[in-house]
């Protein structure tokens, strides 16, 4: 069906790495957007868009699984069009995950961590709709500017991923972990503890570089560590279940405010932020071309970026619209961004482009630059096919989230206290079909209740959990490929990525002091920007 | 078709033990999909359906690097329609470490269809051209040459040990989270040189150089590049994947499991799909599993305690 490409079976020239494939004239593209519209693709494109936003919008159910469980019913197709399906489902999984941040302020999937900030506090406030059609918003502009430069640019880009080194991963959860000081202003402390509780919870296991077994009390339990997933439900939907069930209200407390999707207002706050879409878009695009990073990440820099460059900056936290944009626009970005060094590199890009790699070796279809020349049929119609995906999510996404944030409002907590419940024990079950991340999700569940009661949010924790592996692989694999060098400055300080990194690093640290005092100056005390 | 009603007939009578497979079969993947693991079961499924008219069903249970699924093994049902992916030197390596729930011979693999053999990999731009080159530069630099490899305590960190004892130098072996960042260092020019799989060349093209690999004898789709053995270097293995059953399945029904992965890895298609994938494709019935068996073991052991593992 396919021919693989020639392998290495003769003395290979050595061309330099960066060697790029010939510019597609625009005109040639044509064809592969008819393709693309075919009604079949349109049909894959729609059906996984629907699928896609729905599991992704329930807690636990992430893009990686729903990816994976519908990868067999792609065998079947066309290389082209499985593509499709599996593209639509992965973004519309991610663009899913901010149902559930916003309406109950549980991230459907890691990626919407950084849209519960803003999100939530706006369904409290009776703008929950506004929101949810901001995420639409924001996810297709991103979704659609990552597409964009998968299209034009991936073959220069995926350069991007060789140019991250251990010592640049180092200081990219650095920086990560140091948004939890801007995160919590007026709270750095109990930011900085929940995140070391992360950190520990993190270490928990078979240490993937050294292979320590570390805190596991010899049980085969705690081997496999703290799973994301579990951590995620636990800290942030069982506090939900449980301070509905204490408070006497038969619904949610979301005031209600009908105004229909509210398009136009929503529309002119893009219009707004067109930088901050702009910038957050292009960040999630080079954030998912890193192998290892992913969307939590993506979503949690665009935030950060968005919030330090507002004229508000005390606003995030409290509601704000930018948040939202920033969060959502950047995971969405994610997609088109993962699927370069994918494509180009052989190299997955995040978890469920790990999938799609799979399904595309059993298709016989072999990735690398050659792709883009060779195959360029599949390759050009899947781009426009995941456009095509990226664009039905508007449409698909507001009939799904006002049917959403009805339904949440309506239904009473009788009813939607047992069936979170439910999920939560099924999501965290489904993760590893193992019954003991369920019993883990309770138990961090119960914790991440207690210290709420204290004011320690679940956010810093969550990130400890996610960035603590990334930080300490990169730190020991510096080390050593810095001691092998007898340089080991050179190495964590001497990259100019890795400097600049760590500059932002610092300045970020430094922010909410700048902040702090700026504020008291204005004598306005803001509360903690996030509570559970 | 009387004869094979009589072959059947037969067969049953011959045979108290039921059929196989009566039914559609669990098949466990103890990795995230999207590994050589998964890869595997995904081309074995359309052949086991097409050779038996039942499905075999990929489900994924991840965790603690396969343990988390093979601690649990014994407790699934024994009929042989739940089989779990076995691999090396994983279930080896792993009870040797610590308390991870299973000891090897609690596992009950029942037939190995392939290996991915150990590869030293270089960028393409690479001023080491050959292993000698490599070998050469690690002698004058002791401890100056890093390796990028997927995990400590792996297949690859495992190669590794072996490798610096068999050549008589001292590298560094740099660690990643799997095979993807371990590729990505290279390409990068992070590390190196990479310990990995004959499919990571297979995978990245032109774009890596294989300086040796750890097969018996030269890869078909790579017949320039020279074994370790050639170099003098009695360096064979690699990654090997089967698949295993819970220990109460019946005798009958462990071969009856073997026999139908026999048939699948005997399929045209998939043996050409895994040549041109860097896989070598073996045929382990259960019938030699015992001999298989002590073999690895005593060879990955004997490496695990130059490493340092020791079993507590």
């Amino acid at each position: 069906m396919v021919g693989p490409l020639k392998l290495a079976d003769q003395p290979q020239p050595t061309y330099p790495t960066d060697a790029q494939p010939e510019r597609c004239d625009p005109v040639d593209l044509l064809p592969y957007i008819l393709q693309a519209l075919s009604p079949a693709n349109l049909g894959l494109a729609l059906a996984g868009v629907v699928i896609g936003t729905i599991i992704g919008a329930l807690p636990g159910l992430s893009a990686t699984m729903a990816v994976a469980v519908l990868v067999p019913f792609t065998f079947g197709m066309n290389p082209a069009s499985g593509l499709i399906a599996l593209g639509a489902i992965y973004t519309g999984a991610i663009y899913g995950g901010s149902f559930s941040a916003i309406l109950v302020n549980t991230p459907g999937t890691p990626s919407s961590i950084a849209t519960t900030f803003d999100g939530f506090p706006m369904a409290r406030r009776g703008d929950g709709n506004l929101a949810v059609t901001l995420a639409t918003l924001a996810s297709v502009i991103g979704g659609i500017v990552g597409a964009l430069f998968l299209l034009f640019l991936s073959p220069p880009l995926s350069m991007v991923a060789l140019a991250f080194g251990p010592p640049e991963y180092f200081w990219l959860a650095v920086f990560g972990l140091t948004l939890i000081s801007a995160l919590s202003v007026g709270n750095l402390l109990k930011g900085l503890i929940g995140a070391c509780f992360g950190l520990f919870l993190a270490t928990i296991g078979v240490a993937i570089v050294g292979g320590d077994t570390r805190f596991t009390l010899d049980s085969p339990f705690l081997l496999g560590g703290v799973d994301v997933i579990a951590a995620l439900i636990g800290l942030y939907c069982i506090p939900v279940i449980i301070d509905l069930v204490a408070t006497p209200d038969p619904h949610l407390r979301v005031a209600l405010q009908d105004g229909g999707f509210r398009l136009g207002e929503a529309a002119a706050l893009c219009r707004r932020s067109w930088f901050n879409l702009l910038r957050s878009s292009v960040i999630g695009t080079l954030v998912g071309i890193l192998p290892g990073a992913g969307g939590s990440i993506a979503s949690l820099v665009a935030y950060s970026e968005a919030r330090r460059s507002a004229r508000h900056p005390e606003r995030f936290g409290t509601g704000e619209p930018d948040g939202v944009l920033a969060t959502e626009s950047a995971n969405n970005a994610t997609v088109g961004g993962g699927f370069i060094p994918t494509l180009v590199l052989g190299i997955p890009g995040t978890p469920p482009d790990a999938v799609i790699l799979g399904a595309l070796l059993v298709q016989g279809i072999r990735t690398g630059p050659g792709l883009f020349t060779g195959q360029g049929d599949i390759v050009y119609t899947f781009i426009f096919g995941l456009l095509v995906a990226t664009l039905l999510m508007l449409p698909v996404g507001l009939l799904i989230g006002r049917y959403a944030y009805q339904a949440i409002i309506a239904v009473p907590k009788a009813v939607l206290v047992p069936s979170v419940a439910f999920l939560t024990v099924i999501g965290s079950f489904a993760v590893h079909n193992n019954p003991d991340d369920v019993t883990m999700m309770f138990a961090l569940g119960v914790i991440g209740w207690i210290l709420n009661r204290f004011g320690f949010a679940p956010s810093p924790i969550v990130l400890g959990i996610i960035l603590g592996p990334i930080a300490e692989q990169g730190f020991v694999q510096a080390w050593l490929i810095g001691s092998a060098q007898n340089n080991l400055l050179g190495m964590f300080f001497g990259r100019p990525i890795s400097a600049t990194i760590a500059a932002l690093a610092l300045l970020t640290l430094v922010y909410p002091l700048i902040v702090g005092a700026i504020g008291k100056r204005k004598t306005s005390t803001q509360e903690m920007p996030h509570e559970g | 078709m009387r004869l094979t009603a009589i072959a059947v007939v037969l067969a049953v009578l011959a045979s108290p033990a039921a059929a196989f497979p009566t039914k559609d079969v669990d098949y466990i993947i103890p990795f995230a999909p999207g590994g050589e693991s998964d890869i595997a079961a995904r081309l074995q499924q359309p052949i086991f359906h097409d050779q038996t008219g039942k499905q075999l069903i990929v489900k994924y249970q991840a965790g603690a690097g396969g343990a988390q699924a093979w601690s649990q093994l014994n407790k699934m049902p024994a009929d042989g329609h739940t089989i779990v992916g076995v691999n090396l030197p994983h279930i080896i390596l792993q009870p040797m470490q610590g308390n991870v729930g299973y000891e090897t011979d609690d596992l009950t693999p029942v037939f190995w269809f392939h290996y991915t053999p150990d590869a030293i990999l270089v960028p393409v731009n690479s001023e080491l051209k050959t292993l000698k080159d490599l070998i050469e530069f690690a002698r004058k630099n002791p401890g100056a040459l890093t390796f990028s490899g997927s995990g400590s305590n792996s297949a690859n960190h495992l190669a590794h040990q072996r490798f610096d004892k068999l050549a008589g130098v001292k590298t560094t072996y740099v660690p990643f989270g799997g095979t993807a960042p371990s590729v990505t260092a290279i390409l990068g020019n992070q590390v190196k040189a990479s310990f990995g799989y004959s499919t990571v060349a297979s995978t990245q093209g032109d774009k890596v150089r294989m300086l040796a690999v750890a097969s018996d004898e030269r890869l078909p789709s790579f017949p320039d590049v020279p074994t370790f053995k050639e170099n003098g270097i009695d360096l064979v293995g690699g990654a090997y994947r089967g698949v295993g059953v819970p220990k109460g399945t019946p005798e009958d029904t462990r071969k009856q499991v073997s026999d139908a992965f026999g048939k699948i890895n005997s399929d045209p298609k998939l043996i050409k799909t895994m040549n041109d994938g860097g896989f070598v494709v073996i045929n382990v019935p259960y019938e030699k599993m015992g001999e298989f068996m002590a073999k690895r073991k005593q060879e990955i052991s004997e490496t695990a305690q130059d490493m340092g593992i020791k079993k507590k």
